[in-house]
């Protein structure tokens, strides 16, 4: 706490500091003699690619991992973080990129356990009341986590971290899964936040927010400081470039005439939940041609996993009418079967359920391919045609790995995203279904994945992206549809549509009549 | 004493060793571990219980014995799947099979040594109420343990602190730790727990039920109490119930087959199984198929230091 600390602060004191930082992980350095400052009242953005140690520093400064070289001081004391209560002491605040909540407990349990002095549980409740309508962030103490959207539980972890009275507060991607305008009350929050003195230190992805939110930033590339600088008088290109350390461009989009005919077509599907808690579809409706990309917004958890389930045949329809696909009614097939009939299929787990972890690429290319590509006839595997296929994948999307035929789990994310794309997009479908193709896919990969998207669809495939990422779709998509608890919205043009308009329909704005 | 009184005596007989061991590993499961050897760490408890209440003479000094030899296998159990992140069925499964063979070298010496039974304390004035009071309050102190032990556990998980976190360790154990909760250190004393809970079990059977020891003694026991925990849907009043049904059909079956009912004993014999597994189905089914188990239970969990 602020008051306990006898040292006087000179104003260029910082809050915090990092002194060449390290960390290793086995051969890999992850964190390589980092510096970094956050002063009092500051917002700092942290940048970098996936893999560039900012998960690593962060972990650190929160007491979850301890460095192997390097110190940590706080107010220009060198400061020991043994354990995240340590660091909460100090007034450090962590709000999660994967909520760390637990979903069978109310909202007040997960505040409560997260406090350093306990405190019975209904005081817990009234002081979570008080700090939530102090900071704009509205919450039902008593509800269980699991009933919440993305962004309730997000506010949930905010409240719980600044009900240590925390000076400096780390977000880790906040809005990677927030409606626009969800982010927008964010930021609101965090105003008022450094207004008090408090300090941001802010991770992201997304450079325009950063560059309206920050007035520091840190950039990693390879676990290395490699610039500090004022993102304000940055482009968002020139902070991309000293992310990547290379020119990214936008993917390119042809010229296209007018769509092909109906290819894919969607009339009144309506799907049970498959779990307990889960969403199902509610009467989803769409029709898709030839030579398109329509793209399908939504926040995480609203029936993007049946959605792709019932079009790839993972599930089955209620009637085999209610999906058609090139005029033929395949509803109760299953995924071979829409396969053989030119459909291709990339969910949005790449690890262990595009691709089997333990398996090499060979076999995984196998599992997706037996269908259609005759890699086993007669039911024996050919090894040498499997290589060959993989091989064909590894050069068109330009996979990195070491050898010629690994495990999948050896690949990092965007390598083996862009193989499992590649996959299905080398057997030439007439149907593309994908979700998330380039979720946490560094910039480079993301580029190589949709140009191929796009060529795709110019030679003459309907493609179907489901994705939560806006700027990808309004990037790649000629139409776009939202999905909201279930129920998919009319699809309009790109080009006709806002970043507003789409960021109601998916905080479930005016489903009422969409449907 | 009415054969009612007489029939109701036998079912809480029959019910608490059940009861004692579904509450410690309900507990365990609780904190996200599941330990599937129950049934050796009841025996342990069964066999170290009656050896050493022989050896000094004392039944206490045997309860005692059988806590901690149900402790000491769990902390076993513990080494492997929270120190080394075995699978935990598969060290669950071997700690069975481990516990029922050493049960029989601990227990040879003792074999048919017959011994008074712990007795029944009647509690003064509530064992003198016409018919409850006999069946409720004249009974052994394991029974009035067995209730102990339900309320102490409901009101741990329920209201405490210190069982919130436990629960939150079997819900989530990577964000358990990211609140700085020592996640395989709570681990590690709900599985001591869930261990003197099964050792006490033990000891019921060989210094209560039957005071003398035969190897085998707990005659699947163990695996029944694990299925109570599901049944009970991980809540310690249920686990009441669970223990009961299956107790009291036990019972009841012995009864109706003394009365001559016409259908083969063994059939009679296997009744109380096919009950609990029906039961187990049909609350499967009212709740949709879905699970309330703890979302981390039997996932090992290595903090990455």
């Amino acid at each position: 706490m602020p008051s306990g600390s006898a040292r006087i602060l000179s104003a260029e004191t910082p809050l915090l500091e990092a002194r060449r930082l390290t960390r290793r992980f086995g051969a890999l350095v992850a964190n390589d003699a980092i510096d970094l400052a956050v002063r009092a009242g500051e917002a700092h953005a942290l940048l970098g690619e996936n893999g560039a140690g900012k998960s690593t520093l962060v972990k650190m400064l929160y007491g979850l991992l301890q460095p192997d070289a390097g110190q940590v001081l706080w107010r220009g004391a060198p400061a020991a973080l043994p354990d995240p209560r340590a660091a909460r002491a100090l007034g450090v605040g962590m709000v999660f990129q994967h909520f760390s909540l637990f979903d069978a407990m109310s909202v007040a349990e997960n505040v409560a356990l997260a406090l350093d002095v306990p405190e019975p549980l209904p005081r817990v409740a009234e002081r979570l009341a008080a700090v939530s309508s102090a900071y704009g962030l509205p919450l039902e103490p008593a509800r269980e986590v699991w009933r919440l959207s993305v962004g309730e539980r997000q506010r949930v972890e905010i409240v719980r971290c600044l009900m240590q009275d925390p000076r400096l507060i780390i977000l880790d991607e906040p809005t990677s899964v927030l409606t626009p305008q969800e982010a927008e009350g964010l930021f609101g929050t965090l105003d008022r936040l450094r207004a008090e003195g408090r300090a941001v230190l802010y991770i992201s992805h997304k450079l325009e927010e950063v560059r309206r939110l920050c007035e520091a930033a840190t950039i990693l590339r390879g676990g290395k400081v490699v610039a500090a600088c004022d993102p304000r008088a940055e482009s968002a290109a020139s902070l991309a470039r000293m992310m990547v350390g290379a020119e990214v461009g936008a993917a390119r989009r042809a010229d296209r005439g007018d769509a092909g005919p109906v290819r894919l077509s969607v009339h009144a599907l309506s799907l049970p939940p498959d779990e307990p808690h889960g969403i199902g579809l509610h009467d989803v409706s769409l029709d898709l041609r030839a030579g398109e990309v329509l793209g399908i917004a939504g926040v995480a958890g609203n029936g993007q996993d049946a959605l792709f389930a019932a079009l790839s045949g993972e599930r089955a329809a209620p009637a085999a009418d209610r999906i058609i696909l090139d005029g033929a009614a395949v509803g109760r097939e299953d995924i071979s079967a829409r396969r053989r009939r030119g459909g291709a299929f990339v969910p949005e787990e790449r690890l262990g359920h595009a691709a089997a972890p333990a398996f090499r690429l060979s076999e995984n290319a196998l599992l997706a391919g037996h269908a259609t590509e005759g890699f086993a006839p007669g039911g024996l595997v050919r090894r040498s045609r499997l290589l060959g296929f993989v091989d064909r994948v590894t050069a068109a999307f330009d996979v990195r790995k070491g050898p010629r035929d690994p495990e999948a789990r050896a690949l990092s994310g965007g390598n083996l995203q862009k193989f499992v794309v590649g996959r299905e997009i080398l057997r030439g479908p007439r149907l593309l279904v994908v979700c998330q193709p380039t979720w946490g896919v560094d910039a480079g990969a993301a580029q190589v994945i949709r140009q191929a998207i796009l060529d795709l669809a110019r030679g003459g495939a309907a493609v179907l992206v489901i994705s939560q990422d806006l700027d990808e779709l309004l990037e790649i998509t000629d139409r776009i549809a939202v999905i909201f608890h279930g129920r998919l919205s009319a699809a309009t043009p790109t080009g006709w549509t806002t970043r507003e308009e789409i960021g109601l329909l998916m905080g479930g704005a005016a489903t009422a009549e969409a449907t | 004493m009415t054969l009612l009184e007489a029939i109701l005596l036998t079912v809480i007989t029959a019910s608490t060793p059940l009861l004692i061991a579904a509450i410690g590993e309900l507990v365990a499961e609780r904190a996200g571990v599941l330990n599937l050897g129950v049934e050796g760490m009841m025996i342990m408890g069964a066999a170290a219980g009656i050896a050493v209440a022989i050896t000094t003479g004392s039944s206490a000094a045997g309860v005692a014995a059988a806590i901690l030899a149900g402790m000491a296998l769990a902390a076993i159990f513990a080494l492997l799947v929270l120190g080394l992140a075995t699978n935990q069925v598969a060290a669950g499964l071997a700690l069975a099979i481990f516990g029922l063979g050493l049960s029989g070298v601990v227990g040879a010496p003792f074999v048919g040594v017959p011994r008074e039974g712990i007795g029944k304390i009647a509690v003064p004035w509530l064992s003198e109420i016409p018919f409850l009071g006999p069946v409720l309050f004249r009974q052994d102190p394991f029974v009035y343990a067995s209730f102990a032990l339900v309320i102490g556990v409901a009101w741990f998980l329920g209201r405490t602190r210190a069982g919130l976190v436990l629960r939150a360790c079997g819900e989530s154990a990577a964000a358990a730790h990211a609140l700085g909760f020592k996640v395989l250190r709570i681990r590690f004393l709900a599985l001591l727990f869930g261990g003197a809970c099964a050792g006490l079990a033990g000891a019921y059977l060989s210094l209560v039920l039957t005071p003398f020891w035969t190897s085998g003694m707990t005659s699947g026991r163990g695996w029944i109490a694990l299925a109570i925990v599901v049944f009970a849907s991980w809540l310690p009043w249920r686990a009441v119930a669970g223990a009961y049904l299956f107790g009291g059909v036990t019972i009841l079956q012995l009864h109706a087959q003394g009365a001559g009912v016409p259908v083969p004993p063994q059939a009679m014999a296997a009744l109380p199984y096919v009950i609990t597994i029906l039961a187990l189905v049909l609350i499967m089914r009212a709740r949709g198929g879905g699970s309330a188990a703890p979302a981390a239970l039997g996932t090992p969990f290595v903090p990455d230091r």
